[in-house]
């Protein structure tokens, strides 16, 4: 292995559908399609170089994915970029390669502190949603349980939670064309959730808002994560966790 | 019907169920074409779950093929699992395609392909779920034409009042044919209506139309004959065999799934046919004659495969694999090719000779030596010639202490359980070989550390094979064989740890039995299962005996009258207005000759037409060798 990519890469659209495994897979036919010179591990059953970090639940789309991969022979990460966005589904894309600083501080997994998440929830009353918020933000801890492959795991879903607000999108008609259906009015929810153990999620915060103010959306929520990244205390959000890479890099 | 898009409807659905990546479509080289601009539309569905049906080679060719033509669009469904499907019925979502994520009903035909009967209740589940009828008499204009393809199809009369029509044989042509026929048809204004358009491909002699022919019983149940129903349709529908395979080098563009499916490879059917002339082997009886494709062809497929599909592994497929004239230079050329790459070649083997460990080190050299398999299928010398499976217990006793001695630390033996004329003795014969490979094993290499594993399926008497008129072993004879083989490998003490064992109660086979060699009346059973919530038969924690038991007694249908009576020779057999070419003399002399332990040799090697194929259906074999060479690939 001679170099380190970083890449950002996005799932979007009915591809928030790909378990981890999925893109995986997706992810190493891609790479071997577009003839990236991917490092291979040693032994018995050679894998390629590629690591992930933190990967969004299946069912919640991504604008802020990463990985590593390992290459064996010396890749311009524009070039790279273009090849394995080319190769990949759409609603796979990559948004962003780097090289891997020689000396960055900690690897990239340490750098992933925090993600910004935005729930929109189709149908949701606005009032009754920053109601059942501001009771989640007063409640000291929120214990929720979840389904996880140990069995249920009951945790604290509140702790973690960094912010949350409410935003909402009344319902309008579009340009008023006979037939065409309202359009429901729409609660955003913004959370910043630190990244601990064990892992809260949005449907956890969810499930808290249910617990602590009896708030269910009527229909099931789409999750996007919007960043993720060491968390910056000027603007209570992840910030770029690539940043460090670019520093002294030709970009 | 509107073909407007389901799937913000179904994407409210998914985050509810298991695995919903395999509903969303969008796999690499997939096709999404016009709806307007296309004249002829297909649904093509294969009856089981999208890790089974993805995929598919059948369906992933005439994917391609039909999407290649011009004004002609193809789309792909499969079975929904039970989870989606109460979801659906709940919000009232129809069945889909994956592609475009259009509702089955507003295409023009929805060709299924059936591998195995086990299917069929997935299929009604299909068409109860796209709101069309599932008596073929009960659907209108504004039903697709429902048309069985596959082996299975090859005896359809099961599911015959649940169809409109059948092909037998390769697809690739009459595909073409069948929209061309629909092209002109609506082209002229529908004339006649979907009669009209039934007759019109009934009349062509090669798409079976079950209703355009009576089925008269005799007092005793048995079948007096199958006589068409109107002027112009043919008294015998016949398969359709296409040649020259260089000339149809599909699939292309292999479908690249996101979700994770059974095979993750790419496959490339390197012949089609066989005739080793294995009794029980319907495949190898309904796809003769054998056509090979030529090397180059095979090395071009690979490569374009390989780069297309970014798979890691490529399979070699056919009946039997080992047989291509060129299987040597096939192996040794792709082997050099992709030496060093992290492509790694398989060949499902089955062949039980020296030759055959040649090529598997070919393909091995890229990865481990982990596991051969060889199919001897009967545990005695006298069981074996009358399935006309020609292995001694010498050849695989060569064989395996061969593959020991050159690294390779495990065999997995085939076997079959139920077959015609089996006795105690025969099954009991498959632990004496199991302690004789590692007896061999163990003195060729001198190590204990390799294994055998013994893998047991139950036979099914199946259509348009010698062993047709077989009666089909019972359940109850058949799990205590096999409990008496368990306990005899169990109990040894000196070779049982190395001897892993696998197989399957009796209880699926009868079922099994049932829906291969039944006729119309057997349909009403398969209604009553479905009604009764049957779905994915394929899947045994899915499958229930007692179901389809308490449904067959309902309907007053005897399994046992269909499964474990022996036919004589003239009675007419379902399937006999469906011709696969096979002379039906031979066939029953076949079946007499394995009644007396007597071999037929290969006619690849040793001339012959006796079987009938190649005269009544006016083919040839087509073999090589071409005598060329698989160059290696240039790099770019």
């Amino acid at each position: 292995m001679v170099q380190r990519l970083r890449v950002r890469y996005a799932k979007r659209g009915r591809l928030r559908f790909t378990s981890h495994r999925d893109i995986s897979r997706a992810l190493e036919r891609a790479v071997r399609r577009a003839d990236i010179p991917v490092a291979y591990s040693a032994g018995f059953s050679p894998h390629p170089k590629i690591s992930y970090a933190g990967a969004a639940p299946t069912g919640v789309a991504s604008e802020a994915e990463y990985l590593e991969i390992g290459v064996s022979r010396a890749c311009d990460p524009r070039r790279l970029r273009a090849d394995l966005d080319a190769s990949l589904p759409p609603g796979l894309d990559v948004l962003d390669v780097v090289d891997a600083a020689e000396a960055g501080p900690g690897n990239l997994a340490d750098r992933l502190e925090a993600s910004l998440w935005e729930a929109r929830l189709t149908g949701a009353d606005p009032a009754e949603a920053g109601a059942a918020v501001r009771e989640f933000l007063a409640a000291p801890s929120v214990p929720v349980e979840r389904l996880t492959k140990k069995g249920m795991r009951a945790f604290d879903a509140r702790q973690a939670v960094h912010s949350l607000t409410v935003a909402g999108e009344a319902g309008q008609r579009t340009d008023g064309t006979a037939g065409q259906k309202p359009i429901q009015s729409c609660v955003i929810l913004r959370m910043v959730v630190r990244h601990e153990t064990p892992a809260v999620r949005p449907d956890d915060v969810l499930m808290g808002l249910r617990l602590v103010a009896g708030f269910a959306p009527p229909s099931p929520p789409s999750v996007t994560r919007l960043a993720q990244g060491p968390l910056d205390a000027m603007t209570g959000e992840p910030a770029d966790p690539l940043v460090t890479d670019r520093v002294g890099g030709d970009l | 019907m509107s073909a407007e898009s389901l799937f913000p409807r179904l994407e409210a659905l998914l985050p509810k169920v298991q695995k919903p990546i395999q509903y969303v479509g969008g796999e690499l080289n997939s096709t999404v074409k016009d709806w307007d601009e296309a004249t002829v539309r297909w649904a093509l569905m294969y009856p089981d779950a999208y890790e089974v049906g993805l995929p598919n080679q059948g369906v992933q060719i005439l994917y391609e093929i039909l999407n290649e033509l011009p004004e002609t669009l193809a789309e792909r469904t499969y079975a929904v699992w039970p989870d989606l499907e109460a979801l659906m019925r709940a919000e009232g979502v129809p069945q889909f395609t994956v592609d475009a994520h259009r509702p089955v009903r507003a295409f023009d035909v929805l060709g299924v392909s059936f591998s195995t009967e086990l299917g069929y209740t997935n299929l009604f589940t299909a068409l109860d779920l796209a709101g069309i009828p599932l008596e073929a008499v009960a659907r209108t204009e504004a039903d697709p034409i429902v048309l069985a393809g596959g082996h299975a199809a090859f005896n359809p009369e099961p599911i015959a009042d649940f169809l409109d029509a059948a092909v037998l044989g390769d697809g690739e042509q009459i595909a073409i044919a069948i929209t061309e026929v629909i092209r002109e048809w609506k082209a002229e204004g529908r004339p006649g209506g979907r009669d009209g358009l039934l007759l019109r491909l009934a009349e062509s002699g090669g798409v079976y139309v079950p209703k355009f022919y009576d089925v008269e019983y005799l007092p005793d149940g048995r079948i007096q004959r199958v006589v068409p129903n109107r002027p112009g349709v043919p008294s015998r529908v016949f398969k359709h065999t296409v040649m020259d395979l260089d000339d149809w080098p599909y699939p292309k563009k292999p479908l690249v799934p996101l979700a994770e499916t059974v095979h993750e490879r790419f496959s490339v059917e390197i012949f089609r046919g066989c005739t080793r002339g294995c009794r029980f082997c319907q495949a190898g009886m309904i796809t003769r004659p054998v056509r090979e494709r030529s090397i180059t062809v095979i090395g071009d497929m690979v490569a374009n495969g390989v780069k297309e599909s970014g798979f890691t592994e490529v399979g070699l497929l056919s009946l039997s694999s080992a047989d291509h004239s060129e299987i040597a230079e096939v192996a040794k050329g792709l082997a050099d090719r992709y030496e060093g790459t992290n492509t790694s070649l398989s060949l499902p083997s089955t062949r039980v000779d020296a030759f055959n460990i040649d090529l598997a080190n070919e393909f091995s050299r890229n990865g481990r030596r982990s596991g051969l398999t060889f199919a001897p299928e009967g545990g005695s010398e006298r069981m074996r010639k009358v399935i006309n499976k020609m292995v001694t217990e010498e050849d695989l006793i060569r064989t395996v202490t061969t593959a020991y001695s050159q690294g390779w630390r495990q065999v997995k033996l085939y076997f079959m359980c139920g077959l015609p004329t089996e006795e105690d003795v025969d099954v009991m014969g498959i632990a004496d070989l199991a302690r004789k490979v590692i007896k061999a094993g163990r003195e060729a290499t001198g190590s204990r550390d390799i294994r055998c594993t013994v893998s047991i399926g139950g036979f099914v008497p199946k259509p348009h094979t010698p062993f047709q008129w077989a009666a089909q072993c019972d359940h109850e004879t058949v799990d205590r064989r096999l409990r008496e083989l368990r306990n005899e490998l169990r109990n040894d003490k000196q070779y049982g740890k190395a001897i892993g064992f696998r197989y399957h109660d009796g209880k699926p086979s009868i079922v099994e039995g049932l829906l291969s060699r039944g006729d119309r009346r057997v349909g009403r059973v398969i209604h009553a299962v479905w009604a009764d919530g049957g779905r994915f038969d394929g899947w045994s924690e899915h499958f229930s005996y007692e179901r389809w038991m308490k449904a067959a007694a309902e309907v007053g249908v005897d399994v046992d009258w269909y499964t474990i009576r022996e036919r004589e020779e003239h009675e007419v057999l379902p399937w006999d207005h469906l011709d696969a070419g096979l002379d039906r003399e031979w066939l029953w002399q076949d079946w007499q000759d394995a009644l007396s332990d007597v071999e037929v040799e290969d006619c690849r090697w040793t001339p012959c037409y006796d079987c009938g194929v190649c005269p009544s259906m006016g083919t040839e074999i087509q073999i090589g060798p071409t005598g060329r060479k698989l160059l290696p690939l240039t790099v770019v």
